[in-house]
């Protein structure tokens, strides 16, 4: 028996690019995430062909759920088409045999930077948002250990005095992303730079949201049908942008989240930031036989 | 006759004899012991202190009244001892063996606190209304409306002008910081009020108004206080009772004419003969 009989065949990389040994781990990470939803497990990190800081956290655990079968969608700030999503993409469909799609309805693993799609997710699905900063007391307590004791006793009454001082100073609460939300009544996560549009889109979710951050090694979930909700307080309800009445000026479609393009003329025109719910509506409204999947707004407002 | 006392309708009232109740102490601390290293801060100290009265703790800088202070505040645990305090509802426990959220939440509802140093009381950046507010939010309100009903009150009460309630603690000055740490400290009615060497650093006149505030509040509040200082005038101008330390242990205590006016030990005797 010769040697290369007993060894198996030489390949460039592993499936899904990482090890089995770090998979093992971020999918063990991962468990103890979701058995403790909102609660951030530390890990370690890897490094992957991309730098810190464009989404090492989120293509790591997406790498870590792939299979052959997997359909994967990447999108950043709303768009499939940007380089870093497209660049993100390509590396899954390379190392782990995954078909691309831009079509949220056809994805089972969504990596997402800043948006959450406007078609209602599915509990065959999972959604993985790239965290920059994950730690919500980071603006109150630079110490990590002791941010890591106030989460232990729920010590969360500085976050509601951010909110407070923004309402004494502006009148309005000023946190435009990033917006600290109760997890299950227990830990408050940040929810990734998403806008507050789409921070109640993971509250009883039927999908599973795995947040990651490759640079501070920390994983949290937001298992399906677990509650999310903001930071508030009892006579200032939680607000959402105003785009209710925006309509995007390629599709015609109104009542989502949109983008501002500023004209030289001081006016400005919207435009759908999920970039494929608006060519699926463009699309749609030429004849051709597009299904559009169930949106979380309906006329601009949750259900 | 035309007093309402005379006129036959309440004569049982008249004739009731009046009744002696015993006051049972508010805070109970026994045996208290801590070592640093080598020093020993504390030497098994007992200190009682009764509902509404306040006890005045002086000794020189090491005499350990502030390490003291920071056990009944609960920020630190001793090697040995026991503390008590009398809380409606509560069982009497040691409070040394309550964990870390127990002893928040206590200090959080119970146990307010003035430091010398503002920063270690105060958020700086936050507005002074802020800062009480905060103790209200670890206490579990919700309401943005209630929040700031509670703080005007609570700095009001404090003699800060409302005019300045939203501007930073670091735009004060010492007195109006003392007083903005006094608003958070007596903003949930705390069953006790720490003061911790609270008019150190200011100047003679700020000093009385920040004393003439204390007074005012013990008089309408019948605030239980327990007050360092190593200025005995501060102490003679607030205290009931006096405790003096020394190198971690209890000379003497009494009441505090008798601590001024007819000092027994040695040590407190040099005191205040060096006051005076």
């Amino acid at each position: 028996m010769k040697i290369n009989e007993l060894t198996k065949p030489w390949s460039a990389f592993n499936y899904g690019f990482l090890d089995e040994s770090a998979k093992r781990e971020i999918r063990r990470r991962t468990l103890k995430a979701v058995a403790i939803p909102g609660y951030q497990v530390p890990y370690a990190s890897r490094d992957v062909p991309i730098a810190r800081g464009w989404g090492t956290g989120g293509l790591q655990v997406t790498l870590t759920l792939l299979k052959p079968d997997s359909v994967v969608k990447v999108i950043d700030q709303g768009a499939d088409d940007s380089v870093n999503a497209s660049s993100i993409r390509k590396f899954l469909a390379k190392v782990g045999g995954a078909t691309e799609t831009s079509d949220t309805t056809e994805a089972t693993i969504i990596q997402s930077r800043h948006r959450i799609p406007e078609e209602k997710l599915r509990e065959d699905q999972i959604l993985v948002l790239q965290v920059p900063n994950p730690e919500p007391l980071r603006p109150v307590q630079p110490d990590m250990s002791i941010a890591r004791e106030m989460h232990g006793d729920a010590d969360y009454g500085q976050l509601w005095l951010i909110l407070y001082e923004q309402l004494v100073r502006s009148g309005r609460i000023m946190q435009g992303s990033s917006y600290p939300s109760m997890v299950n009544g227990r830990h408050v996560m940040t929810p990734s730079p998403i806008p507050r549009w789409d921070v109640p889109k993971l509250n009883q979710a039927d999908h599973l949201t795995i947040l990651s951050a490759g640079r501070e090694k920390r994983i949290f979930a937001v298992p399906p049908h677990t509650s999310v909700e903001p930071l508030v307080f009892d006579d200032v309800p939680y607000r959402v942008e105003d785009h209710q009445d925006k309509t995007c000026y390629r599709s015609g479609v109104e009542g989502f989240f949109m983008n501002e393009l500023p004209q030289d003329d001081g006016s400005s025109l919207y435009e759908l930031s999920d970039s494929h719910f608006g060519i699926k509506s463009i699309r749609k409204a030429e004849g051709e036989p597009v299904t559009l999947g169930e949106t979380w707004y309906k006329n601009g407002r949750m259900e | 006759m035309a007093d309402a006392f005379f006129d036959g309708r309440t004569p049982a009232i008249r004739h009731r004899p009046p009744r002696l109740m015993t006051a049972a102490p508010i805070l109970t601390m026994g045996g208290i012991s801590r070592t640093y290293g080598d020093v020993q801060a504390l030497r098994s100290v007992d200190v009682i202190v009764y509902p509404g009265e306040v006890l005045g703790i002086v000794g020189e800088s090491g005499s350990g009244k502030s390490t003291l202070l920071r056990m009944m505040n609960l920020e630190d645990t001793p090697d040995a001892g026991t503390y008590h305090l009398a809380l409606p509802g509560r069982v009497d426990d040691n409070l040394f063996t309550l964990d870390r959220f127990q002893r928040r939440m206590l200090r959080a509802h119970h146990i307010g606190i003035v430091y010398q140093n503002p920063h270690l009381g105060l958020l700086m950046k936050h507005s002074s209304s802020g800062n009480v507010a905060e103790r209200l939010l670890i206490a579990g309100e919700r309401n943005f409306a209630a929040l700031r009903q509670r703080a005007r009150e609570a700095l009001d009460a404090s003699e800060f002008p409302l005019t300045r309630m939203d501007a930073r603690p670091s735009e004060l000055s010492g007195g109006m910081q003392q007083r903005v740490q006094l608003a958070k400290a007596i903003a949930l009615e705390p069953a006790l009020l720490l003061l911790d060497e609270p008019t150190t650093g200011l100047d003679v006149s700020v000093q009385a108004l920040v004393l003439d505030t204390l007074k005012t509040l013990q008089r309408d509040r019948n605030i239980t206080m327990v007050l360092v200082s190593h200025d005995l005038g501060v102490i003679r101008t607030m205290a009931d009772r006096v405790m003096v330390m020394r190198s971690g242990e209890v000379v003497e205590q009494g009441l505090a004419d008798q601590i001024f006016q007819d000092p027994q030990h040695a040590y407190t005797q040099q005191l205040v003969h060096a006051k005076l």
